[in-house]
């Protein structure tokens, strides 16, 4: 039966999960999450936020007592300590953001209607240096991540809405993201949302495919594959290098609309990050 | 046990399959099987290398361990493809049947090449 079931799936009843391209982000929203609400029905809507966890009791009770003792808290002190450390010219990272950077983090990506571009916390961060006479950071790992890490734990908690403001420049980006996450891509011809809207739930050998609801909340990670701490777009650039699909560069165009498109999917949820996985 | 009786039953199949094919018309019975057997286990070499075919990532197939389960199990393939060049084609684009299939394109994208495909689709066909 169970086979059937997987066969039947695989066979096109969920594959015909598509956001159409004339669509306002409104009704891509609504579509996405009722598709995993339905799909999930025993997993609590406010709980995608745990990603594989949400949907499988087996590895979430490994996780949960990884998390007793959670494995980003160094990352968190750490990026207290950098974030609160003045540049050589005195200020902080804390003279560049709202609210001196504290309990906002959950509102990146979002889109900048003056610059006309979407810009992440990541990116906000080494601009952040740049203005101030500093080098910026890499992007996937490292002191970027420990201060995206403490930044996002200040903003625990809080409800995510990211915007697309009216401005056909933002749509265009939300577009562009969105194509991403749909398009096949690769040698392998595989998109972002044939793992994780179509087959989430469903094993690729002895992985558990996640939904893609939720995937953006509790960045970064500390990924125990990883041995560290990583940003979203380390994920992305993992997840496209699977298929054997060439990554885009961190803090590209294309993976700025991908993070924009993915994390405006998850509007509603709670941010949580930092967060750990296997 | 199982197993060798069901290496054997392929063998026997692969070989009525080969002799159908002229190149293969003159060999003797025991070379035959012995070139079958050959290519049935390349096959299956391939279609369960992680870095080749990794059929099992999405597939439970044959004797192979921890199989994915975003695929219809290999089974019957005989029954399912009386046509044997039609397997083929599922493996060399299965995005002819279906457009949006997950399954990649082995042969059209270069995954795999010509002659690992073909034997593939031999092993395939016994399971
Ligand atoms: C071949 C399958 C596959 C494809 C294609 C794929 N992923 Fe993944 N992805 C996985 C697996 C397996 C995991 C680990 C299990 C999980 O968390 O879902 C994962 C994890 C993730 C995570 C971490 C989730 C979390 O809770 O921390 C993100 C984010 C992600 N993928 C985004 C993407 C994006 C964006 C794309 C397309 C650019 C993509 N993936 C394409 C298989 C895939
Ligand atoms: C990433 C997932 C994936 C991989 C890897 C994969 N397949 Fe598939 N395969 C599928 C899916 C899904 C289907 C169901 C039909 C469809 O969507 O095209 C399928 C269908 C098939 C079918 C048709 C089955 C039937 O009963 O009609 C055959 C045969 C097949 N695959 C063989 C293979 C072989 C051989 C390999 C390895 C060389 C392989 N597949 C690798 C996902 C995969």
């Amino acid at each position: 039966m169970n086979k059937l079931l997987t066969a039947a799936l695989a066979l096109g009843l969920l594959s015909a999960f598509t956001l159409p391209a004339q669509a306002t982000p409104e009704e891509d929203l609504e579509k996405f999450q009722s598709f995993f609400h339905k799909r999930f029905p025993n997993t609590p809507k406010d709980d995608f936020i745990n990603g594989v966890y949400s949907i499988d009791a087996a590895s979430r009770e490994q996780w949960e007592s990884m998390e007793e003792f959670p494995p980003y808290e160094l990352s968190i002190d750490k990026g207290k300590e950098l974030f609160n450390t003045p540049f050589k010219n005195g200020k902080t990272y804390a003279s560049c953001f709202e609210n001196n950077g504290i309990g906002i983090a959950h509102r990146y990506p979002f889109f900048d209607t003056n610059a006309g571009e979407v810009i992440t916390l990541e990116l906000a961060i080494n601009r952040c240096r740049e203005a101030n006479g500093e080098k910026p950071l890499k992007y996937k790992t490292g002191d970027i991540a420990d201060i995206s890490a403490y930044m996002h734990f200040t903003s625990r908690g809080e409800t995510i809405n990211i915007v697309i403001p009216d401005d056909p420049r933002a749509l265009a980006a939300y577009e562009r993201g969105k194509k991403n996450y749909f398009a096949k891509r690769g040698q392998m011809n595989v998109s972002c949302a044939d793992c994780h809207i179509h087959n989430a739930g469903n094993m690729i050998r002895a992985d558990l495919l996640g939904p893609g609801l939720g995937q953006t909340t509790h960045w970064p990670v500390y990924r125990s594959k990883w041995g560290g701490m990583g940003t979203l777009q380390r994920r992305y650039t993992g997840c496209n290098k699977q298929v054997r699909a060439k990554p885009y560069k961190a803090q590209s165009p294309e993976y700025r609309a991908l993070e924009y498109f993915h994390s405006y999917m998850s509007n509603g949820l709670k941010s949580n990050g930092p967060g750990s996985r296997k | 046990m199982r197993h060798t009786a069901q290496s054997m039953s392929r063998k026997v199949m692969i070989i009525a399959a080969l002799s159908g094919i002229a190149a293969f018309a003159n060999l003797s019975p025991a070379l035959a099987e012995e070139m079958a057997a050959t290519v049935i286990e390349k096959g299956k070499a391939v279609a369960f290398d992680r870095k080749k075919g990794n059929c099992l990532a999405c597939h439970a197939m044959d004797d192979g361990a921890l199989p994915g389960n975003i695929a219809p199990p290999i089974v019957s393939m005989k029954l399912r493809y009386p046509d044997k060049a039609k397997l083929r084609e599922q493996i060399w684009d299965a995005s002819i049947r279906n457009p949006n299939t997950i399954m990649p394109p082995f042969g059209r994208h270069q995954l795999l090449s010509e002659e690992e495909i073909d034997n593939i689709t031999e092993y395939v066909y016994t399971l």
